[in-house]
């Protein structure tokens, strides 16, 4: 082989890795990506049915129900409109009415939202930034809200 | 008194590291003997004014001393005496104190024990290293300073915050950073030889001792944190592709490729401009890291929000070394001559592939961790990209990695026999074969890949092991005779079998855990019992215990296999801190040989119910495992007799030959 064929072979073999690892990225992105949405935002965007999403907002203070096997009912709000979110499972230590959650899941046909998955931050900031935002866009958001978070971030970022 | 020697000696440090970054360029561009041997004494001297400030610091946390800003925020005089000290980098300000002295600390052992290295280039790979600490010194005085006072002193501090007090916090950030900042060393090196416009082999010599520390401690340091989390967090996962956990996994798969590249390099004097690029590589994600994790991008909107100066003074500093580097390099490097040719198939060729594999794995991460952050930038739609990602990009890429992994030891240098390889592979294809066809008899019920995963875990292994067994051929000489090879063997290519039986061991642990793991939720009263694998779990009830600064609410559980076999009990509680009003979840762990059991509580009901979540994590152990064999492997790498005593001096001949001659 003649050093110009070595290299040809080599550079093609790194065009090819690349070209792979390229299209794995699009594929994945086609589809596992999850878009966050305030309970305004479903409201807007008219999120269909069984599209995954994240829910943030604030757990409505006074609406957490809570039934035999560990389910759970709560309303999610951001201060315009609510959403009624249905779990099942063990809660997060931060999970608490008048503090911010994610939820991740889909929306059912009636409008409830069926989360298998509350997102632990698990940081001190109470807050989820996505949820601060959303709440900021909204209007409704207190200083209050800010008071913990800031506070320095914790080190390790856990 | 002790806080302000502490802040005095830090600005010594950051005007001896101007010394340090200026004096020794100058020197080496005017040829002035006396400005470049400048460079050792000022790194040794910043390193004791670091070292000096961090102990100031240190002193104020472990003495409690409130009227010092930052320990009143992070500390309380109730914690016990490790987690006191711990909880100097349990924060923005004290961690980037650590940074810093890690820093300093490499610094000051390349100035030390780089007695066999060229003049010019310690001289300048020093002021390199200067400026980085420079710049961090200077952040840490302008946006972050940790000595700050209070004027009216507090009686008692806010606590730390109590998911990081934990033993974790002792070992996690040291390693990490110690594996981060190694990396500085093989960047300040590459630099340096850019500078003078010469590289040969024995640069990648000088520098592979280094990396490979750095990566030992990565690797360690990344292994910790996964199974801090695992226990701490009470979900019972081991690796959450979390942006703070990609942050420390980029500069790890960068500087296994490194460490790669780094040895065609020392052997073939092949691959230089590309090993010259991933040194620098590795530190800019390491640098990245920092950003993410420090910026406060990624947590919080208001650290950000609330002292915008951090992140981008951070966000200057990566864009100065990392834009300021890969310009150095656009410009210098094709004055680098490439040498050592060498076939496709070989050595060098499959170390290539390894490094393909890896940087673009590496990048499927970065590009999984900024694209929400670059999307929020520009356009403000808010997403998340979560496991799923990285298991249809990373998984793809890492599965021939390790197909490939076993052939490269035993393929020749410069031209290989792949033919022979896989011969002497069969062994190892016939291992995971029967595992695979073991594995499909016995399951019930786990995913159509796991046995294959199984079976790729022992293909590697065994592989690790054939690699061993050619190298001392036994089994087919004496066994005493192989047992002096097997003595003689050079102590990096234990390294490499260690390093790569790891890697399958660790993958056999995700892939078992992953697939056979069991779960179970329960809202369970005292007196009920459930079952789990071939367990049974009974729960005696609840009672209260207070530790040093918290209470607890501890649950009593009875374990006995289901054929009724007693086995012990697991205390799984819930802890409340008072100082900051925060609860955490202290998950039990039982350990049967390598696999657990997990259990964690749930806030305890109204009606009187506990919730528990309960696992059964098989072989889970295996994943922290592999990572200490790796860890093992890479030390006996680094004991090597030829890195230990160093790299042999170039001769005077060679050293005053031109200056960009190939190595061949």
């Amino acid at each position: 082989m003649t050093r110009k064929r070595r290299r040809l072979v080599l550079i093609g073999g790194a065009l090819c890795v690349l070209a792979v690892a390229v299209g794995l990225m699009l594929n994945a992105f086609r589809d596992s990506i999850v878009f966050f949405n305030s309970p305004s935002d479903v409201a807007e965007k008219h999120i269909p049915a069984g599209t995954r999403i994240r829910l943030g907002g604030l757990v409505k203070p006074g609406s957490v129900a809570r039934s035999d096997d560990l389910k759970i009912r709560f309303d999610v709000t951001d201060g315009n409109r609510d959403i009624v979110v249905a779990y099942q499972g063990v809660l997060p230590d931060l999970f608490r009415e008048g503090q911010g959650v994610v939820a991740e899941g889909a929306l059912d046909g009636a409008g409830q939202f069926n989360a298998d998955t509350i997102l632990a931050k698990h940081d001190e900031t109470y807050m989820p930034k996505e949820v601060a935002d959303a709440l900021k866009k909204s209007g409704h958001w207190k200083d209050a809200y800010g008071q913990r978070a800031a506070m320095p971030v914790g080190g390790g970022g856990k | 008194m002790i806080a302000e020697l502490g802040h005095y000696a830090l600005m010594l440090a950051l005007g001896l590291a101007l010394i340090q970054g200026i004096m020794p360029i100058v020197g080496t561009r005017s040829n002035d003997p006396t400005l470049i041997s400048v460079a050792a004494p000022a790194a040794l001297a910043q390193f004791f004014f670091v070292a000096l400030a961090f102990g100031a610091l240190a002193t104020c946390y472990v003495t409690s001393d409130f009227s010092v800003y930052n320990v009143y925020e992070n500390s309380n005089s109730a914690m016990p005496l490790l987690y006191r000290f711990t909880s100097v980098w349990g924060n923005h300000e004290g961690s980037m104190m650590l940074w810093v002295s890690i820093l300093a600390l490499f610094g000051a052992l390349v100035a030390a024990f780089g007695s066999n290295l060229p003049a010019k280039l310690k001289a300048n790979a020093l002021a390199v290293q200067a400026w980085i600490a420079a710049a961090f010194e200077l952040f840490i005085l302008t946006t972050s300073n940790p000595f700050l006072r209070i004027a009216d002193a507090p009686f008692e501090g806010r606590d730390l915050n109590p998911v990081l007090q934990d033993p974790g916090l002792a070992f996690h950030p040291p390693l990490l950073y110690l594996g981060y900042v190694g990396f500085s060393i093989a960047f300040s090196f590459a630099i340096a030889a850019l500078l003078e416009g010469r590289i040969d082999a024995a640069w990648a010599r000088w520098v592979r001792p280094w990396v490979l520390a750095a990566w030992m401690c990565l690797t360690l340091g990344i292994a910790g944190g996964s199974y801090w989390a695992y226990y701490e967090l009470g979900w019972g996962g081991y690796w959450f592709w979390d942006p703070v956990e990609n942050a420390s996994l980029m500069p790890w798969l960068a500087g296994t490729a490194l460490l790669h590249s780094a040895v065609v390099m020392e052997k073939r004097g092949a691959l230089k401009v590309w090993t010259i690029l991933l040194a620098i590589l590795a530190f800019s994600l390491s640098l990245i890291g920092t950003f993410l994790v420090r910026s406060g991008v990624l947590t919080s909107v208001h650290a950000f929000a609330t002292d915008p100066r951090r992140g981008i003074f951070i966000l200057a500093i990566l864009i100065a070394f990392i834009g300021g580097a890969l310009a150095l390099y656009a410009w210098r490097a094709p004055l680098l001559k490439q040498g050592g040719l060498f076939a496709p198939i070989s050595r060098e060729g499959a170390l290539v592939l390894n490094n393909l594999f890896l940087t673009c794995a590496c990048a499927t991460v970065f590009v999984g961790t900024l694209y929400p952050l670059a999307l929020e930038a520009l356009t403000g739609e808010k997403i998340s990209v979560g496991p799923p990602f990285f298991n249809a990009t990373f998984g793809p890429l890492f599965v021939p990695l390790l197909l490939i992994m076993p052939f490269g030891p035993l393929l020749g240098w410069k031209r290989g026999d792949l033919l022979g390889a896989a011969q002497r592979l069969l062994a190892a294809a016939f291992v995971a074969a029967v595992a695979i066809a073991a594995t499909f008899a016995v399951q019930h019920g786990g995913p159509v890949l796991a046995p294959f995963g199984v079976g790729l875990a022992l293909f590697v292994m065994a592989g690790a092991l054939i690699d061993l067994a050619e190298r001392t051929m036994i089994l087919r000489i004496p066994l005493g005779s192989a047992l002096r090879r097997a003595a003689g063997l050079p102590r990096s290519a234990w390294g490499t079998v260690f390093a790569h039986f790891g890697i399958g061991v660790t993958l056999l642990g995700i892939v078992v855990v992953t697939a056979w793991g069991a779960e179970r939720i329960a809202a369970l009263r005292p007196g009920d019992s459930v079952d789990i694998a071939h367990y049974r779990l009974s729960f005696d009830g609840v009672f209260n215990r207070s530790g040093p600064n918290y209470r607890e609410v501890v649950a009593h559980f009875t374990v006995r296999r289901t054929n009724g076999e007693l086995l012990g009990s697991m205390e799984p509680s819930r802890r409340t801190f008072p100082a900051r009003n925060m609860a955490t979840t202290e998950a039990a762990l039982m350990r049967r040989g390598v696999s657990q059991i997990y259990l964690s509580l749930g806030d305890p009901a109204a009606d009187g119910t506990v919730p528990v979540r309960l696992y059964f994590k098989p072989l889970v152990l295996l994943i922290w495992l592999g990572a200490v064999i790796m860890f093992i492997g890479g030390g006996l790498s680094l004991s090597d007799r030829r890195l230990r005593i160093g790299a042999p001096r170039p001769s005077a001949a060679k050293t005053q030959a031109p200056a960009l001659q190939a190595a061949e």
